[in-house]
């Protein structure tokens, strides 16, 4: 993938949208496979290293309309299967088409509350993208109908005409709910429950609210001020905000409900405890969770070293363990701020890699040197106690294991030492304990996770839970689908009693 | 927010903050811990312990050093100022009772966070030998508060201003030479005194502990930058601690990591004392 111009890009659009538009005769299936698929415009990659700015800068509106009009309208529609949340896809697709984009935006809101986020964040070629007619027949996922781009195109429309409207609230109902955790889980519960007239509380551990989309996803890739237009939405809604309140600390569970006068909860806290490989080395200085690295720079803002309070160090050669989308955060971020060499170490090959493709590309195209197939066995100190490099060992793939891929296997004396300054670890999070251990007769299973079912209902009465602290890590897309349907269960359940 | 109530300078470097904390005084027990931050765009996150907390006033009590950025900007701040955030409490609190006679030694501003400890230690009815010490005596702090406490007191001082001239080991050593030992030593204050403290009472089975203070960012357990060496074990201050059996804790480990930002830190406390505030 080589880097066309954004000015490149929409010329070229404008272009062919001109030639589309002097056709008489309604495109067929075939017209429609033909139109060339629209590459996202971005920063230049030689520019972006060096600013923290948005890298991928949307679509033009010829851009949209000519990704609209490769859609087949299937029938069957199977991206719809492939939504966590069931957008009607072909639907908004179409609006755009038929340049009614408040249509477009109308379809998306009745099933995501963030499209403006799930279009930027959501790994799309994993799920609306994947069963694609059109990237069917012409073989490549690469080359089904961007959903997540135009799902951007639409949200970026509402937000930059300033057209977001908050929604209609229902009669007070005189019940008061507490929502735990302000990431994407707990801001749809929150919605959904103020919209039926319920008053809402939001309880949150940092200083400001959007959880993982503030502290860990960086400004790069989700600016900031998109996902705190979505919490203004919230407040003008009558939500009521509360930060630095942790929740089994501040005030624990029990009380919320036994005195507190809450009638029901929504703990949505996310996975917040990060992972370690348990090898040599690990506690040396310089070695960073991906979760310190990113909120040090995200929510600290280290990355405006003039006015940041918190540091982050001057690293100049650093390693990234891991392969998802935090690895790929991670790496980017250290590039960006002033690495002269970033390694990102992953123990399979690319196609096993769990990040978005988008997030690989862009991660290459910055610079960030790709090790496949190794892993590191231990972490070297200098003498004074910091990092000073890495022992690796190369793999292949073997058997297929429980998950399906292919079991990464040590090569036995394949060892070799990179030299470095700093490690950050990005291998995923487990649950954070704190609500678990502070709260009695809570059921979790043997990962720590609250165990819910299917519509987020606790072991507890009045106690629901969703997104990552029930699923484990995994995405903002999944845990605004859970927490939708947590939110209906809590409606009705409100409404009953 | 959180309101500054009362402001007391108690040596050159070392200051008492009141604050208005309603929910932290109601909930905080002995041991525990805030986070705070003086501007919530561009300030730092620093814990600090909660020397002292009064649930019906509604207020905690702080005390601490000016030695950073932060601490020196609130060495300049007054009553009726407020703190832009405030979080707690945070920790798990310190397992309290009757273990019969317990030592506590608290080395400069250690003393601050040793007070609620050895309140509540007298209080479930401990003997509590309490053994202070401080480069000089200007740096002795809590001494009344202290003296309230203790069935014993002892001070020491580097340079001999006051007390005994000697290090707090040198009184420790011999209350464990003594029959009987006591059952407990709780030991709070710089790394490197916790970790001869420990030494001392290694060799005679005195079990101790010590409360760390790492560096930290959100304290609920999602950054593990405070994570420390005990026994075989990587531990998290911030929801493990922050006191750990001193006897397991790696020591060394724990200060290298403490220098992690010293670099940058020395840069930003220059700013900060000739640049004005950065707010």
């Amino acid at each position: 993938m080589s880097y066309i111009s954004s000015e490149k890009l929409a010329e070229d659009a404008k272009q062919a949208w001109e030639e589309l538009t002097k056709r008489t005769e309604p495109l067929k299936p075939k017209d429609r496979m033909a139109i060339p698929a629209q590459e996202m415009p971005s920063q230049d990659p030689a520019i972006r290293r060096t600013n923290m700015k948005e890298v991928a800068l949307g679509y033009t509106p010829e851009q949209a309309k000519l990704e609209a009009e490769r859609c087949l309208q299937c029938k069957t529609a199977p991206c719809i299967a492939g939504c966590p949340v069931g957008i009607d896809i072909p639907g908004f697709i179409q609006a755009i088409a038929d340049d009614n984009n408040q249509k477009a935006i109308d379809i998306l809101k009745e099933s995501s509350l963030l499209p403006a986020v799930c279009g930027r964040v959501c790994p799309q070629e994993t799920q609306c993208q994947a069963p694609c007619t059109v990237g069917k027949v012409l073989k490549s996922v690469d080359k089904a109908v961007s959903i997540g781009r135009l799902e951007r195109y639409v949200a970026d429309w509402e937000r930059e005409n300033g057209l977001i409207e908050t929604p209609a609230i229902k009669p007070e109902t005189g019940k008061k709910v507490g929502i735990i955790g302000t990431g994407p889980a707990g801001l749809t519960v929150a919605a959904d429950l103020r919209r039926e007239g319920h008053h809402v509380v939001l309880f949150e551990a940092f200083h400001k609210p959007g959880g993982v989309m503030i502290y860990g996803i960086p400004e790069f890739r989700l600016p900031k001020a998109i996902v705190q237009k979505e919490i203004d939405v919230l407040t003008k809604m009558g939500c009521e905000l509360k930060p630095n309140f942790v929740i089994g600390r501040t005030r624990k569970i029990q009380s919320l409900l036994d005195e507190d006068g809450f009638d029901a909860l929504f703990i949505g806290t996310g996975a917040g405890l990060p992972r370690f490989m348990n090898i040599e080395g690990e506690n040396l200085v310089g070695v960073y969770s991906a979760n310190e690295y990113l909120t040090r720079a995200n929510l600290m803002r280290a990355y405006e070293k003039d006015h940041a309070d918190t540091p982050i160090s001057d690293s100049k050669k650093v390693a990234v363990f891991g392969g998802g989308n935090v690895a790929m955060d991670a790496a980017r971020t250290a590039v960006r701020l002033g690495a002269k060499e970033v390694h990102l170490i992953y123990r399979r090959t690319e196609v096993e890699m769990p990040a978005r493709v988008e997030e690989v590309g862009h991660a290459k195209e910055e610079g960030v040197i790709f090790h496949l197939l190794e892993n590191p066995k231990r972490i070297l100190s200098d003498e004074q106690g910091w990092v000073r490099g890495i022992e690796c060992l190369r793999y292949e793939l073997g058997e297929p294991d429980d998950s399906g891929r292919r079991r990464p296997m040590a090569i036995e004396g394949s060892e070799f030492e990179i030299d470095l300054d700093t490690v950050i670890v990005a291998i995923g999070n487990d649950s954070n304990p704190l609500i678990r251990q502070t709260t009695p007769g809570l059921e979790t299973n043997k990962w720590g996770n609250i165990v819910a079912d299917e519509n987020g209902k606790t072991s507890v009465e009045r106690i629901y839970a969703g997104g990552d602290i029930v699923l484990g890590a995994a995405t903002v897309i999944l845990a605004m689908g859970e927490g939708r349907k947590a939110a209906a269960a809590m409606n009705e359940m409100l409404a009953n009693s | 927010m959180s309101q500054i109530l009362e402001k007391r300078q108690l040596s050159e470097t070392v200051f008492l903050m009141r604050l208005d904390a309603p929910l932290i005084a109601r909930e905080r027990k002995a041991g525990q811990f805030i986070i705070l931050q003086l501007c919530e765009d561009y300030g730092e996150r620093i814990p600090l312990t909660v020397a002292d907390a009064d649930p019906e006033a509604g207020s905690i009590t702080i005390i601490f050093q000016a030695v950073g950025k932060t601490t020196q900007q609130m060495a300049l701040m007054n009553v009726g100022d407020e703190i832009a955030a405030l979080v707690g409490p945070l920790g798990s609190p310190t397992h309290i009772e009757n273990f019969g006679t317990v030592v506590c030694i608290g080395g400069g501003i250690g003393i601050a966070p040793l007070h609620p400890i050895a309140q509540a230690m007298k209080a479930a009815g401990n003997k509590v030998i309490i053994i202070m010490g401080a480069r000089n005596k200007e740096l002795i702090i809590l001494e009344d508060e202290m003296r309230a406490i203790a069935d014993e007191l002892i001070i020491c001082t580097d340079d001999g201003s006051y007390g005994r001239k000697c290090l707090v080991t040198e009184p420790l050593k011999e209350l464990c030479e003594q029959s009987p030992k006591p059952d407990l030593a709780v030991a709070i204050g710089p790394p490197i005194m916790m970790k001869f403290c420990a030494e001392t009472t290694r060799p005679y089975k005195v079990p101790t502990q010590v409360s760390l203070n790492t560096i930290m960012v959100d304290g609920t357990g999602m950054c593990g930058g405070c994570r420390v060496t005990v026994g075989d074990e990587t531990k998290f201050v911030c929801v493990d601690g922050p006191e750990f059996d001193g006897h397991l804790v790696d020591f060394d480990n724990m200060m290298n990591r403490l220098n992690f930002f010293k670099k940058q830190e020395d840069h930003a406390c220059k700013i900060g004392l000739h640049g004005g505030s950065k707010k």
